[in-house]
């Protein structure tokens, strides 16, 4: 793989979209309130859940609130990048339009996976970021090297899970033709990565954790935070972001094969 | 010698199909219990067609045209049988292939569609490895050729189809193919843009001796770019040769209209042993074979007075469209 051309490549990809979306300014302002919105809500629900004792599954609201933030940051790759590339692969293969990406001389799940993007996501980025630092003040967090590392290290496995069961999915589409439904559900799952994972019962913390790893997502990084994790913990959320990102890919490649395009 | 670049021996390539009863118990029991069957849509097919040739795939809907063309292009693997295509197998999709081919389909686009055009030329220029200044100098000549110019800075929506359709065609031509596949690409367009667009492939031809296989329903984009046809019917080729011929074999007579000066001269030459399909007043029709024309009409200007005469061509649309519904010709 040639890197400097797939780093060209990307900056187009940023460029274009970029300059599709400031086409419509008034769509832009309203995602961006929407943003807004949307984290003073959850904020809001979640102090409401903290109002009897104080504690949520032994969670502090305080702490409770860097899950909010890690949440906040993933959900705005999310509305940054999967959201616009990765549900536009059901599309293109209902369309018959992946057949442009297919004859391109480029890697087509690079291609189908970042080639738009939505900027009032970032807007969620940074207010998340915001958040995060001001949880780091109120919960006296200690900002040093290994503390970073690991941070960085947890968060960037959560992206790799969540896009790896979000492509997953959008790869079935290739037998299954729509499956906007099941992303949807994963969408709505997702709304559970706002809580803490011991808040939950037994068997939901079995099924968030081996069936769809929800909570890997924003409970790890969490307590990576707080201070709270275990070495296994980041190990085992090392080893099921890999595993999960090598079988999206097999499977893709797999997927193809039965690539049939659209009829004309 | 012109070397093979496509080279197609036993193709044959099945889908599973399902189907649906009519009405909500159809439905119903669609949904529960889906019965699918492998339909064969293009069955033991062997053709080869050397660089620079323009070959038109002829053949009613659903006959098999576009899914050749994508399993040439890579796109579909096949069932049986085997592709080369400039040496590679097409379903591999290697980097030197997809350099070397394009695809083009008149009902699908991959121009950005908020942008201008020439953001989504910058875009694959990047995709084929091209600078900015190999991009800018191929755009350049590109256009020139298509005639297009301040379209070029339009957002994509706000362009005509025709003017969509070129700035298609500069997209997908920016890397230089050496193979095209084009898939109706002038469906939709007028007569006008039809025209540019023949035009523009066959200078591309021309000029870089690239191979060309297209489909299309329009027959004049047949008959001005192709020499040979191949024609699918029913997943198989039913012929493979020179259109001429095809025609010919379809077609051996001319209809001549003949306006004469007089009625009398008219009547006269009704009854001088010509094939006769209509008379009116001074006007009268003959059926000529195509092999006796000059001689015939030499016979006529000669013995009769003739005011003017038309040469009129059988409509190619009803020749070829006897061609779609026949299995085989045996020219």
């Amino acid at each position: 793989m040639n890197l400097r051309k797939y780093l060209e490549v990307y900056n187009k990809f940023l460029h274009t979209s970029l300059a599709s979306e400031l086409e419509y300014k008034t769509n832009i302002l309203i995602d961006l309130i929407t943003a807004i919105l949307s984290l003073i809500g959850s904020i809001f629900l979640l102090s409401i859940f903290f109002q009897n004792n104080g504690y949520i599954g032994g969670w502090k609201f305080e702490q409770a609130l860097i899950i909010q933030a890690i949440y906040t940051i993933l959900n705005g790759i999310t509305n940054t990048w999967f959201n616009p590339n990765l549900t536009e692969i059901v599309k293109h293969i209902r369309e018959g339009t992946l057949d442009f990406v297919l004859l391109k001389p480029i890697d087509s799940q690079f291609f189908i996976s970042l080639k738009k993007i939505n900027p009032s996501g970032i807007l969620e980025i940074i207010l998340g970021f915001f958040l995060l630092f001001f949880c780091i003040k109120i919960n006296q967090i200690n900002l040093n090297l290994s503390f970073l590392t690991l941070s960085l290290i947890t968060i960037s496995c959560s992206i790799c899970i969540l896009y790896s069961l979000w492509f997953f999915i959008s790869t079935t589409t290739i037998w299954f033709v729509k499956t906007w439904n099941a992303i949807e559900v994963l969408r709505s799952f997702l709304y559970i990565g706002r809580f803490p994972l011991n808040s939950f019962s037994f068997s939901l913390r079995v099924f968030f954790s081996i069936f769809i790893p929800i909570t890997f997502i924003t409970t790890i990084p969490s307590e990576v935070f707080l201070g709270l994790s275990q070495v296994w913990k980041i190990l085992l959320e090392v080893f099921v972001a890999t595993v999960f990102l090598v079988t999206s890919r097999k499977f893709w490649l797999f997927a193809l094969k039965f690539y049939s395009s659209a009829s004309s | 010698m012109v070397q093979n670049i496509i080279d197609v021996r036993n193709l044959s390539k099945s889908f599973d199909i399902s189907s649906k009863e009519p009405g909500l118990k159809g439905t119903i029991k669609h949904f529960f219990n889906r019965k699918t069957k492998s339909l064969k849509v293009i069955k033991d097919i062997s053709f080869e067609i050397k660089e620079g040739e323009i070959v038109g795939f002829l053949g009613a809907n659903g006959a098999g045209k576009t899914t050749i063309l994508k399993m040439l292009c890579g796109l579909i693997y096949p069932s049986e049988g085997s592709i080369l295509v400039s040496g590679h197998l097409p379903f591999r999709r290697k980097g030197n292939f997809l350099k070397n081919i394009t695809l083009i389909m008149g009902q699908k686009q991959q121009l950005i569609w908020d942008l201008p055009p020439i953001e989504s030329f910058y875009l694959n220029a990047s995709i084929y490895d091209l600078d900015k200044f190999e991009a800018k100098k191929r755009i350049k000549k590109l256009s020139e050729m298509l005639e297009i110019d301040e379209e070029l800075f339009i957002p994509v929506r706000k362009l005509s189809l025709g003017q969509r359709m070129k700035s298609e065609l500069l997209a997908a031509l920016i890397h230089e193919p050496n193979i095209l596949f084009l898939d109706e690409p002038t469906l939709g367009l007028d007569i006008n843009a039809q025209r540019n667009l023949r035009k523009f492939l066959k200078k591309y031809n021309k000029d870089t001796n690239a191979t060309i296989c297209l489909t299309s329903h329009y027959m004049k984009d047949i008959t001005s770019l192709c020499e040979r046809v191949i024609c699918v019917h029913e997943g198989r080729i039913s012929y493979d040769g020179k259109l001429n011929l095809l025609l010919k074999k379809l077609s051996p007579v001319k209809e001549i209209l003949i306006v004469c000066r007089s009625e009398k001269d008219a009547t006269r030459l009704e009854s001088s042993g010509f094939t006769v399909k209509n008379k009116i007043k001074n006007e009268i029709t003959l059926k000529i074979e195509n092999n006796s024309i000059t001689s015939s009409l030499k016979t006529i200007l000669n013995n009769f007075d003739i005011e003017d005469l038309f040469i009129n061509e059988p409509p190619i649309d009803e020749i070829i469209g006897k061609v779609l519904i026949k299995k085989d010709y045996d020219i």
